[in-house]
């Protein structure tokens, strides 16, 4: 017997409906479409800025339904920073990749998370430059091939991967500091709570909240979509652990 | 409107004219020698309801500026010479996108770390962009404390009548003597002069997105096409001050403190009889080219007088190259000038003489 098709999942109001430029495997679409999520549900969406940093994600703001600025590379806490100060009672959120985080703007992030910025951090982690070509980020792993560690990443020479979401977590005026990952079904499950608490962080006017999604660059990596799924849970997270390193909103949900 | 005189250091008249104008976020990092325009903002600008930040560097501080102006809120980060070259890259970002801001560089001595004194050697970087591309900033140059006032205030209704960033350029003169100062308080600024473009939120619109990435073919030209149209229009804010130039043989072009001083050196010499005038330009960019040339058709010739090793010099032949060329005279960086130092020069060229390195 014919019964009515019912619709259980559709396109969250914060992300636009269009295909996104990023390659087969690429987990920024995935993580867009949790964030789309996480700001319907909260409601956010019309009083959200993006601040839009540099590399492949510079044009999350083609998919998100929300305001938006492009930040130069790097300083994308900084240009969230003046976005805040000015209009504090927007809600203003930030993402980056790791070249642009990690590397070239690490002053801007650690300095505006130890300032407690009201604002929140989407890091995504994959290991290497996307966008120009495959290069050596500062999370790049020890032994892993890039254009410009074509040797393998050489830990007396280079030194080994940052650990952000550890940094982070370390400077008291951190709300809310976590790793996630994005390679399973389970983690998107925890990926998703753990931006939501960073979302949270800001509407409660907690402090600064971040979170580090370890992601895939299959393109980059010379890897297949499933192959580098796999990399995560056995090469990445056995360095970087998944967890929460700071969490001011744990004592609230007792209350 | 209320007036009162103050007795204060140019670099608080500029902090006071933004202030004034309606600077709700201040973003800076110390250098000398501008360090009274955070120290004065760390405590005023919380008294009207803004906001400072101590940034964690110059970098971060423009990009800060970048990120308040995008939200259509009046805002201002000022700096010395090395800091300003740190801060290039935002203001090219802000010219790309088209946000107003105002960024103050009280000059001082390079190249490199340089000296603390006061010099002109950033008039290239403030004039020609400073950053990468193709851009401009409107670029203001005041010559008393009073002027840092008025022109402070004047740059932020620039700044947001063009959508750009307008520079003051001021030196260490500027910034640390101290005047009496004819405070005033301008008409207001409606609270949504950036409505129709700054972000706020997309509640009940459509969402906006400020940008200077264009991959699109074709997509950038058009976009610089229009931006090389908006700093051509800019000419109509050409600012100058012209002293004893209606029958003067000689003019000289100065600008900034040196202009001031400058100008002393022409009354002087105008008291001894001598066929001396000044063109003091107030905006570098725009440059008062068209008064420039119309001096040069008359037969005058010049004589710019700069605290650098000739840069504003090439803004002037251009200007009057149909007609005549202009000799220079520099005062080297780290040297400091008093209006008798220009009299020889002056009087040489009148005479046909060619100058001596300064």
């Amino acid at each position: 017997m014919y019964q009515e098709e019912k619709l259980v999942f559709t396109r969250p109001e914060s992300v636009i409906d269009r295909a996104t430029h990023y390659c087969p495997g690429c987990h920024h679409g995935t993580i867009h479409r949790l964030v789309g999520e996480v700001l319907d549900e909260m409601g956010l969406r019309e009083q959200s800025i993006l601040v839009a940093s540099i590399g492949c994600s510079v044009f999350l703001y083609n998919y998100l339904n929300v305001d938006a600025v492009e930040a130069p590379h790097g300083r994308a806490p900084a240009v969230a920073t003046g976005v805040k100060r000015a209009r504090p009672d927007n809600f203003v959120f930030a993402y980056q990749g790791d070249g642009d985080l990690a590397s070239i703007g690490l002053a801007e992030i650690v300095h505006a998370a130890n300032r407690g910025e009201k604002m929140s951090i989407i890091f995504v982690n994959n290991t290497v430059y996307g966008m120009t070509g495959g290069q050596m980020a500062p999370t790049t792993m020890a032994g892993q091939k890039t254009t410009t560690c074509p040797g393998g990443r050489c830990a007396e020479r280079e030194g080994m991967p940052l650990k952000m979401a550890e940094m982070i977590g370390t400077l008291d005026a951190v709300a809310y500091s976590a790793r996630v990952a994005v390679d399973s079904v389970k983690h998107l499950r925890t990926a998703k709570k753990a931006i939501r608490k960073v979302f949270e962080c800001q509407t409660k006017g907690l402090g600064f909240g971040f979170v580090e999604l370890l992601s895939t660059c299959p393109t980059n990596w010379r890897m297949t979509p499933v192959q580098a799924n796999e990399r995560i849970a056995n090469e990445l997270i056995p360095y970087f652990p998944l967890g929460v390193y700071k969490d001011a909103t744990a004592g609230e949900e007792g209350k | 409107m209320s007036q009162e005189r103050i007795f204060i250091k140019g670099n608080e008249a500029v902090a006071r004219g933004a202030l004034a104008a309606g600077c709700k976020c201040y973003f800076g990092y110390p250098i000398t020698p501008q360090n009274e325009i955070p120290e004065f903002m760390s405590s005023a600008i919380f008294e009207v309801g803004g906001q400072f930040v101590q940034a964690e560097s110059e970098v971060a501080a423009a990009n800060m500026l970048l990120g308040a102006a995008a939200a259509g809120v009046r805002a201002m980060t000022s700096s010395s010479s090395p800091g300003m070259s740190l801060k290039q890259e935002a203001i090219s970002y802000m010219a790309g996108s088209e946000l107003p801001a105002v960024i103050v560089n009280m000059n001082r001595g390079g190249p490199g770390l340089g000296d603390i004194g006061p010099a002109q050697g950033d008039y290239y970087q403030a004039t020609r962009g400073g950053g990468h591309g193709d851009y401009r900033t409107l670029v203001l140059a005041p010559a008393t404390c009073q002027e840092g006032y008025d022109m402070t205030v004047l740059a932020f209704d620039l700044a947001y009548k063009y959508r750009n960033p307008v520079l003051i350029l001021g030196d260490a003169i500027l910034g640390q003597m101290k005047e009496p100062v004819a405070t005033w308080q301008p008409e207001p600024v409606a609270a949504d002069e950036a409505a129709d473009w700054c972000l706020t939120g997309a509640k009940g619109r459509e969402k906006r997105l400020l940008k200077s990435l264009y991959l699109d073919e074709g997509a950038l030209a058009g976009h610089n096409r229009r931006l090389q149209a908006k700093y051509k229009s800019m000419e109509a804010e050409v600012r100058f001050e012209e002293f004893q130039t209606a029958d003067a043989e000689l003019v000289v072009v100065a600008y900034g403190s040196i202009g001031r001083i400058a100008k002393s050196a022409v009354r002087s010499l105008r008291k001894a009889g001598h066929k001396i005038g000044l063109l003091r330009p107030i905006t570098l960019y725009p440059f008062p080219s068209a008064a420039l040339a119309a001096l040069a058709a008359e037969g005058k010739r010049f004589l710019t007088v700069e605290h650098n090793l000739g840069q504003m010099v090439d803004d002037v032949r251009l200007a009057v190259r149909r007609h005549a060329d202009s000799e220079f005279f520099g005062v080297m960086p780290g040297n400091l000038p008093v209006p008798d130092d220009f009299e020889g020069p002056i009087l040489k060229t009148l005479a046909g003489e060619s100058l001596e390195a300064c």
